[in-house]
């Protein structure tokens, strides 16, 4: 009968005692530990810079590895002549030593220079300024979608009567498990093709955002809903959430003054991970609804074999994840502030 | 402005004259979602100005009660009452909107551990400044000034930081005051506190109940929640005794803790371990610490059996630093076989840092621990595993220290393994029945045990690989009282049957002496003072082990 009670029996009698709220036995010379303040964020420096060189050169052995002549990878399936053999041999230093031909590639990327498309006839760089635009404005909508509907979701049905949370539930579980590309062509089928509200195709008009946000960003909502709505409902049971009922607070208040703030922590790592698998999902959200894009360009190069191409994007990619877990950091900091003086 | 904030009306009516703030009669709180009935029929008031404290042990429906009167019994509470009136309001009638309005202006609530009772993302000003702006206390411009008036009228030293400071910043003790600084926010008739005290050191409690019953000078009326009789003794007026959600004895504070009627406050007040007060006499206290030779190393009882002159475990000159904090500083002890070698002190003394260098868990920086003489913190791990059976730990809350996924006879037999496997089975049975628990439990998980029966348990499986030196690190102190007394008892049997040697630490004072010959205490990492339990308790010459006997409660007589 105890196990049921909401009664809580005293638990803890010295709570500063558990080694949890101690520092970790961890011993390091005093003339080599950084100053706090400058610790965190050179440390974060020096693992971004750590996790593109690796993407980096993970790109570049990958070329190297392949089977076959560098330059007939180079190649892919653009135009072979003497020309361009030539252009390549020299442009990647092929005829010096490797040590050489890979330190002039980091070289070249710490200058930004991308390399050059020999399918395309242009830097590679330009290749695909003219698409990150749409792809960016897909991810962010669909992000924001996502984090929108769980937000709104999760709120309205946290803590609350039975019946509307098992059908969010469910609908959370269908947006989850069914596969981005029928979410698209239900969504296709039914708002454009029988309702004819939204363009099948294109990304001229802002309305033409809609469906492939939407079904990019619902299983986003799915997963995102269920974290949230966990963690609201557990830090409504907690302690500091009861002493602000005390206080004469509605529940509503509870919820967005006191329990968000708490359920937001677990939510802000999914986000983040999330926008990164976006930019992924984006390649066939974008073949589907024909929209130009990264994806849709790196599907390209993937089949035609522009090497140049594909080793921007993994390039790409990982600045992306590496913006994406810098930004989270500061999330955490100014959500709870228990690691900011940590 | 501050004046406001320290005192109710002064003119309250006497109190025969005003109407009680909270007249209940026979509340009934139940769970349908899992048939408890939690609270079956307690008739409750509470005169303006008066202090009532509720006491039981967990699951006695004494929580729950207080709850309900503010309308948070608990998700999905089912709650009847044939009178139920709040505030001179009739409570049955209450909608959201009017519970709301009892809820922080009418009552306050102080709960238990300030550190999660406090939202820890949000500072501690803006905590106490909800509470106005919920209730419109004062307009808004002056709302920053009230807050820290409320943290000085609470006695936070330097309001002006604290309150923008977040909780884990601030101390057990100032963190509490806190919390109490938002309960009385809206100048509440009532206060309810919930085990205010339960999470603090004893110095502190005494501090923070001071400051409660200065509230209740002021004329708040206190609704106290307690499972420590002594806590209870030191503030309430009037008592209400509470077992399986029924009142089994009420009345005033001195009588039913003197002389009570009930079969059941009796077993509860025996089952207290105290600690003794210190000599009332300063002079004779100070004479008998010239006679007493501080190098008193060597145990002297009286009615023990001679001390062995090899101790099996024993420290020198221990030191552990964490960063630049020294968590262990120059501690050094003996334990002999078959006694007990209490340690005490408050949190943050470095008593579980001590109990994991003695079981070789943490290398220290400085120092030796020796077991049986021969090299103990020194070996490297792989020689070191070969001893450990000898020296076993029983840690506070044994639910954290089992795998929650394993049978009670799996718990037990785990250090069995060189066993066959038949055997291993038997000899559980044969734990268990040490312990007192019935073989029926092996096929049981920690979680379908009660409290008492998880810490024999842990006792069960200590005693598997048949120790030489018990560990106990708070064993007892997530323990109701009744069950505390069953637990110290069955450490001392095994005690006398094996001759075990039992490190005991705790910072409960009382049951450090119910069981220890001898004493350390512990303050910020060293050792205050040391010796024979008796002279320790009875004679303190450290002026800290003075201070920390003095801050026990009592029971009264």
């Amino acid at each position: 009968m105890t196990a049921a009670l909401p009664a809580r029996r005293p638990t803890t009698a010295t709570p500063a005692e558990p080694p949890a709220t101690r520092p970790p036995a961890r011993r390091r010379l005093p003339g080599l530990r950084a100053p706090a303040w400058l610790g965190t964020p050179v440390r974060r420096l020096v693992s971004a810079v750590a996790v593109l060189w690796a993407a980096a050169t993970t790109a570049y052995a990958a070329l190297l590895l392949a089977p076959g002549d560098t330059v007939d990878i180079l190649v892919g399936d653009g135009a072979d002549t003497p020309e361009i053999r030539a252009q390549i041999v020299a442009e990647w230093g092929l005829d010096r030593p490797d040590a050489v031909r890979y330190l002039s590639y980091l070289g070249r990327l710490l200058h930004g220079d991308l390399g050059r498309s020999y399918q395309l006839q242009r830097d590679v760089a330009e290749v695909l300024a003219g698409q990150v635009g749409p792809t960016v404005r897909l991810t962010l909508t669909a992000a924001a979608v996502g984090v929108v509907l769980a937000l709104v979701l999760a709120v309205a049905t946290a803590g609350r009567s039975v019946w509307p949370r098992r059908i969010v539930s469910v609908a959370e579980l269908v947006a989850v498990s069914v596969p981005q590309f029928v979410i698209g062509i239900v969504l296709l089928f039914v708002f454009s093709f029988s309702l004819g509200w939204f363009p099948v195709s294109g990304a001229a008009d802002p309305q033409a955002l809609v469906l492939p946000a939407l079904a990019l960003g619902l299983p986003v909502a799915g997963v995102l809903g269920q974290v949230l709505r966990e963690g609201l409902e557990r830090a409504l049971e907690q302690p500091f959430a009861v002493t602000a009922r005390a206080r004469g607070l509605g529940e509503r208040a509870v919820v967005a003054r006191h329990a968000l703030r708490h359920a937001l922590l677990p939510a802000v790592t999914l986000t983040g991970w999330f926008t990164g698998v976006l930019l992924g999902g984006a390649v066939i959200t974008e073949t589907l609804f024909g929209r130009p894009g990264l994806g849709r360009v790196t599907m390209q190069a993937v089949s035609a074999k522009d090497m140049p191409v594909v080793m921007a994007v993994v390039i790409l990619s990982a600045a992306v994840y590496v913006t994406i877990s810098a930004l989270l950091d500061l999330a955490y900091r100014l959500i709870d502030p228990r690691l900011r003086s940590a | 402005m501050t004046e406001l904030a320290i005192t109710r009306a002064a003119a309250a009516p006497g109190p025969s004259a005003a109407p009680p703030l909270v007249a209940v009669e026979d509340l009934r709180v139940s769970f349908p979602a899992s048939g408890v009935e939690a609270v079956r029929g307690v008739s409750l008031s509470i005169a303006p100005g008066e202090c009532v404290a509720l006491v039981g042990e967990s699951g006695s429906g004494k929580s729950v009660t207080a709850r309900a009167l503010i309308g948070l019994a608990g998700p999905g509470a089912k709650v009847r009452a044939s009178v139920f009136r709040v505030g001179g309001g009739d409570a049955l009638t209450f909608g959201p909107r009017e519970w709301r309005r009892v809820r922080g202006r009418f009552a306050g609530l102080v709960l238990q551990d300030a550190l999660v009772s406090l939202d820890p993302l949000r500072t501690v000003g803006a905590e106490i400044a909800e509470v106005l702006a919920e209730h419109d206390v004062v307009p808004r411009r002056a709302r920053p000034e009230r807050v820290r008036a409320l943290l000085e009228a609470v006695g936070v030293p330097d309001p002006e930081t604290r309150v923008r400071q977040h909780p884990h910043q601030l101390s057990g003790g100032l963190r509490q005051r806190a919390l109490i600084a938002s309960a009385i926010a809206a100048e509440p008739e009532l206060i309810i506190a919930d085990e205010p005290t339960t999470a603090l050191d004893v110095t502190v409690q005494a501090q923070i109940l001071r400051l409660l019953a200065d509230r209740k000078a002021a004329g708040t009326a206190l609704l106290m929640i307690s499972h420590d009789l002594a806590v209870v003794a030191a503030v309430a007026g009037r008592v209400l005794v509470m077992k399986d959600g029924l009142v089994v004895e009420e009345g005033p504070a001195r009588e039913v803790l003197t002389t009570p009627r009930h079969d059941y406050t009796r077993a509860l007040l025996a089952a207290v371990p105290s600690a003794p007060r210190p000599s009332t006499s300063s002079v004779s206290s100070v004479s008998s610490v010239s006679s007493v030779s501080s190098a008193s190393a060597v145990p002297r009882r009286a009615d023990g059996p001679p001390a062995p002159r090899a101790p099996v475990l024993a420290a020198t000159g221990l030191s552990v630093a964490y960063g630049s904090r020294r968590a262990v500083d120059g501690v050094s002890f003996r334990l002999y076989a078959g006694e007990t070698l209490g340690v005490v002190g408050e949190s943050g003394s470095g008593k579980t840092t001590l109990a994991r260098l003695a079981l070789g868990l943490l290398t220290p920086d400085a120092g030796e621990v020796s077991l049986r003489g021969g090299p103990w913190s020194g070996l490297p791990e792989r020689r070191r595993r070969p001893l450990r059976p000898a020296v076993q730990v029983i840690a506070q809350n044994p639910l954290d220290s089992f795998d929650p996924r394993h049978t009670v006879g799996r718990l037990v037999a785990d250090p069995l393994s060189a066993l066959p496997r038949r055997r291993r089975r038997e000899r559980a049975v044969e734990l268990l029945g040490r312990v007192g628990l019935p073989p029926e439990l092996l096929g049981r998980r920690p979680r379908e045990l009660s409290g008492g029966q998880r810490q024999r348990v842990a006792i069960a499986r200590a005693l598997a690989s048949r120790p030489e030196v018990l560990i106990c690190d708070e064993p007892v102190s997530a323990l109701d009282v009744s069950i505390q007394a069953q637990v110290l008892g069955l450490l001392a049997e095994i005690q006398a049957e094996d001759g075990t040697a039992l490190l005991f630490i705790s910072h409960d004072l009382g049951v450090v002496r119910h069981l220890s010959d001898r004493v350390l205490v512990m303050k910020d990492g060293r050792v205050v003072e040391e010796g024979d339990a008796g002279e320790v308790f009875h004679h303190p010459r450290h002026a800290y082990t003075k201070e920390l006997l003095a801050a026990v409660p009592r029971l009264p007589g």
